[in-house]
Parts: C-alpha cells; structure tokens; sequence
C-alpha cells in the first residue's frame, strides 16, 4: 500500500472516532440529563430545571464545575495509578463503541468477533475500579473495590451465557449480522426478546449489575462505604470515573438493542416505517433501555451483598445454563440452527 | 508490510518490556498490572496472525478473570516480594538451565523450518483464509468434530479440577449464623410483626 492510501485510510477511522466520540458524548450528557429528571419524576420532584430551558444545559454546567475545580491527590496514594484508574476507565468504556453498528454497516470497526471484544473490553472495565480503590489508599476505597470485583466478574458469568444463547440462534459473531439475522417478515415479533424473553431478563438484570447500577450499587453504597471506590476522588479524573460509569451503561444499553430488540431495525416491516432512517431506531430503543434502567433506579431499593451474589451464582448462573442447554436443543430437533437451515 | 513490522514491533517490545517489569518492579500489585499489559499485547501479537477468536479469549478469560482474581489475592495478603528474592543467587543455576534449554528448543524449531522450507507454508495458514471462513467458525469446525473426544476430556479434568478446589478450601465453621433468603422471602406480616397493647407503666 502507498503511504497515501494509509494515510487517508488512518484520516478517514480518525474522523470516523471523532464525530462518534462527540455524538456519544453528547448523547450520554442528555441521557444523564434524563436519568436524574425520571428520578425526580417517580420521587415527585422537579429535577435539573435552572441551568438553560428546563434545566437542558444541566449536564454541560456539571461538566464546567467539573473541571474548573481542584483535583486533589491524597498524601498516602500512588499517584501514578491514583490518576491512570479513571484514565482507564474511562479509555475501555468508549473503546467497546468501536464496533457498535448503529445502521447497517455504519461500525467504525465491524469485525467478525464484535461480540467476543465487546465482552473482552467490558471485562477489562473492571480493572479501573480496581486500581482506584488500590491506589487511593484508603479503607472506604479499597472495600468498595474489592465488592465491585467480585460483583463484576460474577456478573459476567451469566452475561456471557445469555450471549451464547443469542449466538446460537444468531449464527455468527458478528454484531451487524446478529441484527440482520433478526430481519424478519414479522418485525417485532421476530426480533430475540420473544423467543429468549428469560434471556433478555437475565441480561437486563446483569447489565445492571455489571455497571454498578442500583440496586447493585454496592461498590458506592454511600450508606455503608460513603461513595466506594471513588471516595478520594474530586474534579476531572471524578468526571472520568462518572462519565466511564454511563458510557458502560450506555454500551450494554446498545449491547441490548442489538442482540435482543433488532438493532437498526424497524419494529413494523411495512413502507412508512422502513423509510425511517435506521440509526433513529437503534436511538430510541437503546434510550427506551436506558429508561427502563433509570426507573429500576428510583423504584428499587439496594441489595444486600449476600443476596447479590446468591442472585448471580445460584439463581442465574443454573438458569442461564439450562437454558443454553434447552435452546441448543430446540434449535437442533427443530432444524432452525443456522447452518442447518 | 511496514506498517504490519511496525506494529509487530511495537507489540512485541511492550510484551517483553512488561514481562520484565512482572519480575523486576518492587510493588506486587505493580508486578501483576503489568502481566496484564503484557497480556494485552500477547492478544495484540495474535491478532496480527489472524487469531482474532484466540485474542479475545485471551483477553477475556486471562486479563478479565484470572488476572482480577491475582489482583484480588495480591491485595488483600500482603505479599513481601522482597522475602522471595534472598535466594536468587542460590537458583540463578537452576533458572539457567531451564532458559538455555528453552533457547536450544527454539533454535530447533527455527531449524528445522530452515532445513525443510516446506513445513512453513503449513503452519503458516493453520485455518482457511479469512473471506471462506471465518477463525472461530474454523476452530469450532475442528474442535467440536475430529478433537471431540480430546475437548471432552478437557472440560472433564476441569470439572474435575473445580470440584478438588472446591473440597479442598470448603471446611465446616462452627457457629456461623447464616442467612436462609428463601425463609427471609416466606415471612409475612403476620409472623414477623406483632402489635401488642402496652401497659401503662408495665411494659410489655
């Protein structure tokens, strides 16, 4: 290749990153919005509504504060680590958006295990919270991460056989073709929430789970831990932590979408409908996801960490198992597996 | 081509710079977030070859579960690497040997690529190329039909492995109230509350 054509094609993946870092961002800063307005909504509370029309400017107001203010760096820490935990964090949950197809063939990246990276990049998310705890040097801290460690890598169990089972169905690795294999005639009804509907449960309550979102907020369980891991954080690298926090949650929101709701995919397969360009059908049903995220926020209360991990090794980890089992053999004695068909 | 080398490069000197930092820095926890790194880059190195289902599962099952479970362990006891290194004089002879060897084995297999140059093209492209198949579709089309039996056997010395683990660290504590959910879920208002009229001045 001539050193042009490599320079145009690194030109083109940077813009490409760029323009799908700041819609990201500026996505999340809304959905953050959103999160605390339905929050405010079920507890009868007005929420964000000075900053801008409606409180609309709320989120870029926070961002200022955030880094405008000092970042302190506690006296007992390991500075290096103290600052490159958020770092990471924050690097890991926007780098699994490299592969998330947000129209057909609209992935900066569509490689053929996309599911497998998004895993891989998504079990590394847990190392920032680790080395957050660590490095602050302090009791709160390091409690709040070693409870999100083990929380984490539990979760992961059951989300990785929910996953199977999708594959089984789907056939392939890949995120876009695991969309495409949900183009049916019946629309919504052929999409895999249907069919694996215990999945799709095992799923939402793992992701959950997965992002230290309540009720499994026990990492930052501000009543036992005052706020965990991130106790000894202020300004930026706090911001990084935070924004990492809801990129994550954003992910496994289009991690949903994808494998279970038919990604770009229209819910009613007639003229009208599919004029509507695809990438504001994956829009609106990963933020129907997030919804549904922000109310079990408001509606729950906290588990206790006993039932936590009970919740993860005992009731999903059997079921998601049995029912790879059970789907493997249904799609076998039916014929329906891909590859047989 | 020179943007493959340059990348290979730079893969490969972090791996090796990282998988000498495990040995060498002074911090335990320090020691296994390096590892990490080099494990990254070990799944980098694989990528480059075509072994993009191998990466990943590097990724996921060594840096996302068995290095957090070091990191666990590394924090929570506090190891004195320190304490470890007295006797490295003692077994540098030992660990020599055990280098040389490993060197004199590279070199044959080097070797022999250089004596009968056929054998490169073989392993060169273990799996069909990637637009008739993809990696993982070729792994499982080899796995799950002629090594069958072998990747039976496997899952069952794991199974068996776990359950050793398992018996080895499980041990009866005496007089540890456990919490039973499925009894905490019947209780209902009438067995776990009741109102009583207090007494004036009687109590209850």
């Amino acid at each position: 290749m001539e050193l042009g054509d490599i320079l145009l094609a690194v030109a083109i993946m940077v813009g490409q990153s760029l323009l799908m870092l700041v819609a990201l961002l500026v996505f999340i800063a809304y959905a953050l919005y959103a999160d605390r307005k339905v929050w405010a909504a079920v507890q009868l509370r007005r929420g964000p509504n000075v900053v801008g029309p409606w409180g609309l400017l709320q989120s870029f107001a926070d961002l200022l504060k955030f880094v405008l203010k000092e970042p302190i760096i506690p006296a007992p820490a390991n500075k290096g680590m103290f600052l490159l935990a958020p770092l990471v964090m924050c690097t890991l949950s926007l780098a699994a958006w490299a592969v998330i197809p947000l129209n057909a063939g609209w992935a900066i990246a569509d490689i053929n295990v996309g599911i497998l990276y998004i895993f891989a990049i998504g079990s590394l998310g847990v190392y920032g919270v680790i080395m957050g705890g660590w490095a602050s040097n302090s009791k709160y801290p390091f409690l709040g991460a070693l409870r999100s460690a083990a929380q984490m890598v539990s979760y992961e169990v059951s989300i990785g056989f929910v996953i199977v089972t999708v594959l089984m169905c789907a056939g392939t690795l890949n995120l876009s073709l695991i969309v495409e294999a949900q183009n049916t005639s019946l629309g919504i009804l052929g999409w895999y929430w249907l069919p694996l509907f215990p999945m799709f449960v095992v799923f939402f309550i793992s992701a959950l789970a997965e992002t230290n979102r309540p009720p499994f907020d026990l990492p930052e369980a501000e009543s036992e831990l005052v706020a965990g891991y991130m106790v000894e954080y202020s300004s930026t690298p706090y911001l990084l932590f935070m924004l990492g926090e809801y990129v994550a949650i954003m992910t496994m929101c289009a991690l949903g979408t994808i494998l279970f709701l038919g990604g770009w995919l229209s819910p009613i397969p007639f003229a009208p409908f599919t004029w509507v360009p695809g990438v504001i059908w994956f829009v609106l049903k990963a933020s129907f996801l997030f919804v549904l995220i922000a109310m079990v926020k408001a509606l729950v209360p906290r588990y206790r960490y006993d039932q936590l991990m009970r919740l993860g090794w005992k009731v999903f980890l059997p079921l998601s198992l049995a029912m790879v089992i059970i789907v493997a053999g249904v799609l076998m004695l039916t014929g329906l597996a891909p590859g047989m068909r | 081509m020179t943007v493959t080398a340059a990348f290979f490069y730079l893969f490969a000197t972090i791996t090796i710079a990282s998988g000498f930092m495990v040995i060498a820095s002074r911090n335990p926890v320090q020691s296994v977030l390096f590892l990490i790194l080099a494990f990254v880059n070990a799944a980098g190195l694989f990528l480059m070859m075509g072994a993009e289902f191998l990466a990943m599962i590097l990724v996921i099952v060594y840096v996302g579960a068995v290095a957090v479970l070091f990191l666990f362990v590394v924090m929570m006891l506090d190891v004195d690497f320190a304490a470890f290194r007295q006797g490295f004089l003692q077994y540098l002879p030992v660990g020599a040997l055990i280098g040389v060897v490993f060197l004199i084995e590279l070199f044959l297999v080097v070797g022999t690529y250089l004596v009968e140059p056929r054998l490169i093209r073989t392993p060169a492209v273990p799996i069909p190329p990637p637009d008739v198949m993809t990696n993982t579709e070729a792994l499982g089309m080899v796995l799950y039909t002629h090594y069958f039996y072998f990747f039976q056997a496997a899952g069952l010395i794991l199974l068996v492995a776990m359950i050793g683990a398992i018996v080895l660290t499980l041990r009866e504590r005496m007089g540890v109230r456990r919490q039973d959910i499925v009894k905490q879920n019947l209780r209902t208002r009438d067995t776990a509350i009741e109102v009583r009229k207090v007494p004036f001045r009687q109590g209850v």
